[in-house]
């Protein structure tokens, strides 16, 4: 029995092996460029890793049509948002062959692969991976890792400032989840700058993901007499907050940053609880320019549901690095290495009018573009002045 | 004719378990590094190995403890998590002095191996007083306050020195400093200095250390007081510290393996090490078989791999992952099966007596 587990055994390996390793390299004389990318697509965060390859997809499928061949051959592999399972998602992008990724959607991922980016000379730009260890790491820049979305700090620093310059409340309250990088780290820098720019900070609470009651949080914040409430966290425990809130008669402003988008969709919520909630964020479904429009009918009518901003972000950089490569007139003929120098040297020198807004990038990789808040109002989203 | 000797010794009844537990190793090693040192080898398979080789010392590491003692334990990936946060650190702060990678991983590897053997003799000390259950739910709960203790601390050094703060980010690091361990974000920005050569390595330490424990009298007696508890005691086994024993090792083991799986990273979150993960490990122990050395070897690489040989099947993996674990479970339980294989041993015991015989 132990003979033949063994035989089994190295056919499965030596199979997998060769499975595996075939197919790489390949077409190089194709003008079509690989693009590749990984994201959640099940576990608890599949919601975000489906959005960002159904809007990148999506974005692909526009501009093969658009070119009238296949400009992008696009791969999108499961990393479950795990720093363990993203370089293997990365091994198989390339082994496929991958020229330019979407890198990863979650930063936790990102973290794992960015060294792989940066040594194989693989241009990636990140929708929605907000850290900035995504970009540079202390002295070290990425100098091919870029980003779409705002990097942590700095929605925290922009937080603050919309705060006091729009005077929504005295004295702020912050309840945050303590065990989640991308809240801490908001978090964080929210407090910095309001120290910096005098806001009031009365009561800071934090819990942690398997929590669902936060009428302890709420309790205090209400009897240190906080008139705003920042929730730097996601939309699910956000939606449990509010809900709370309401209940024990508590009305403060609620506001929130990026993570907050999707709350309208989410099921089982009734959305007249989110009335009067601020929030950061660069794309607002709901919005009636015509790109906007044109992205929200297209991807429901292809995939069905709302898009949320990490699906905007990923249209955004799809059409981004198509217009660089464009610009600097790089295509799949070209070797991995050129596209890359190529699209840095367009990245840091262009400006890219998008879904999420007018972007320019600086050398370090870090996006700058201007925040959005937006106001709950009926049930949709309206830009707050 | 000597050397004959060590042939019939090495496949005699007794140790036959373990020269093919070491031959699948040796084995799997040549064709592996073969593949490597020739290039014919895909990245996928290549990012692979050296987490396989992590998850097998801890799956051993586990049947030592839920297999040889019988101990229930749900708390192995926090042993994983001391070791690999300890051995994390220790390469950040020693990789400006000691330049060798591979010293520098064995000598964090053994260190962490002690830490993580130190935290499971403080809670083997209270626990394994008791019977039954309880460690299982000790150690479970262990598991879930080291997550969070991780999770709460800030860890830095620069050139003045080490700085440490706990629940809010206090370091005020000078631009030459380092971040070691960064909260929720765990370890960020580690040198990867982990090898396949050093995993195999240590699967063999493993092996050894598990199976001269089995033949010598500890292990005699770890095996009687699982058995049976009153009959142990009665012939005078101090019950108490054979099982400690059982569990130090096995929590030693399990902080290498972790040692060596932070190490292949460059980012670690202490998430990572939560109940899953010991849950991972327990379906990789039970589906090789409580007590089979082997067929833990065998299910924990199977089954590690196995998720990623499925991304063909795209978003249907993990449903296809689940179906052949409970697939093998059926399997392996089905009374027609078991009946063939008993079959095939007797078969095959038979021939070898016949062989002698004649």
């Amino acid at each position: 029995m132990k003979k033949l587990l063994v035989v089994l055994l190295s056919v499965f390996v030596v199979f997998g092996l060769v499975g595996c390793s075939g197919g790489s390299g390949g077409d190089e004389a194709s003008p079509t460029i690989k693009l590749g990318g990984s994201g959640p697509l099940t576990g608890g965060a599949a919601v975000y890793g489906n959005d960002v390859f159904h809007a990148a997809e999506l974005a692909v499928k526009e501009i093969n049509e658009a070119e009238g061949f296949d400009f992008f051959d696009f791969k999108f592999e499961d990393d479950e948002a795990d720093p363990e399972k993203a370089p293997n998602a990365y091994g198989v992008l390339k082994d496929w062959g991958m020229q330019v990724s979407i890198y990863t959607t979650t930063s936790g991922a990102g973290l794992a692969v960015v060294e792989d980016y940066f040594n194989d000379r693989i241009f990636a730009i990140t929708p929605s991976g907000s850290n900035p260890g995504l970009v540079y790491n202390g002295s070290t820049n990425y100098d091919n890792c870029f980003q779409v979305c705002f990097t942590d700090p700095n929605q925290g620093v922009a937080s603050a400032d919309y705060i006091k310059n729009n005077a929504l409340g005295e004295k702020v309250a912050i309840i945050y989840r303590s065990d989640d990088d991308y809240s801490t780290t908001v978090y964080q820098k929210f407090k910095d700058e309001a120290a910096k720019v005098g806001l009031d900070i009365v009561y800071e609470g934090s819990f942690i993901d398997t929590d669902s009651d936060y009428s302890a949080q709420l309790t205090a914040a209400q009897n240190a007499g906080a008139d705003v409430v920042f929730l730097p966290i996601y939309y699910t425990p956000a939606a449990g907050i509010l809900t709370q809130a309401d209940a024990m008669g508590y009305a403060p402003v609620f506001f929130g940053i990026d993570g907050m988008d999707g709350i309208l969709t989410l099921e089982g919520f009734d959305t007249a609880l989110a009335e009067g909630v601020y929030l950061l964020t660069p794309f607002a479904a709901d919005a009636t320019d015509d790109k906007t429009v044109h992205f929200v009918t297209a991807f429901k009518e292809a995939y069905g549901g709302t898009p949320t901003q990490f699906g905007a972000d990923a249209y955004d950089a799809v059409y981004a690095i198509y217009e660089a490569c464009k610009a600097a007139g790089v295509d799949g003929t070209n070797s991995t290495e050129e596209i890359c120098d190529a699209l840095i040297g367009q990245f840091t020198s262009m400006t890219f009018d998008g879904l999420t807004g007018k972007a320019t990038w600086a050398a370090n990789g870090e996006v700058s573009k201007s925040p959005k808040a937006v106001i709950i109002e009926n049930g949709v989203y309206v830009a707050a002045e | 004719m000597k050397k004959s000797n060590l042939l019939n010794k090495l496949f005699d009844k007794q140790h036959k378990k373990q020269t093919v537990s070491y031959l699948i190793v040796i084995f799997a090693y040549v064709i592996l590094e073969a593949l490597l040192k020739t290039g014919n080898i895909s990245s996928l398979f290549k990012n692979l190995l050296v987490p396989c080789t992590c998850y097998i010392v801890a799956a051993l590491a586990l049947n030592l403890c839920v297999g040889l003692s019988g101990e229930l334990s749900l708390g192995h990936a926090g042993f994983m998590s001391i070791g690999a946060f300890t051995a994390v650190c220790l390469s950040g702060l020693l990789a400006g002095t000691l330049t060798n990678a591979v010293l520098r991983l064995v000598i964090v590897i053994i260190i962490g191996a002690a830490v993580s053997a130190f935290f499971g003799f403080l809670i083997g000390i209270p626990v394994l007083k008791l019977q039954g259950d309880y460690l299982a739910i000790v150690t479970l709960a262990f598991c879930q306050i080291i997550v969070s203790l991780i999770n709460n601390v800030y860890f830095g050094f620069d050139e003045k020195g080490l700085q440490f703060s706990f629940i809010e980010n206090k370091l005020n690091l000078s631009s030459s400093g380092k971040i070691l361990i960064g909260g929720p974000i765990g370890a960020s920005g580690t040198q990867r200095i982990s090898t396949f050569t050093v995993g195999i390595v240590l699967i063999i330490i493993s092996l050894i250390v598990i199976y001269n424990l089995m033949d010598s009298r500890n292990g005699r007696a770890i095996m009687a007081a699982r058995d049976n508890r009153i009959a142990a005691l009665s012939v005078g086994i101090d019950v108490t510290r054979t099982k400690m024993l059982a569990f130090v090792i096995s929590a030693a083991l399990a902080g290498a393996a972790g040692a060596l799986y932070g190490l292949n990273f460059s980012t670690l979150t202490p998430a990572k090490f939560g109940f899953n993960q010991s849950i991972l490990l327990l379906v990789y122990v039970v589906l090789g078989g409580l007590g089979n050395i082997t067929g833990t070897i065998i299910s924990a690489s199977v089954l590690y791999v196995l998720p990623e040989l499925l991304r063909s099947f795209e978003s249907y993996r993990m449903i296809i992952y689940s179906l052949v674990l409970i697939g093998i479970m059926l399997i392996s339980n089905n009374k027609f099966f078991k009946e063939k294989l008993a079959e095939l041993k007797t078969r095959r015991f038979n021939r070898t007596h016949s062989k002698e015989a004649e």
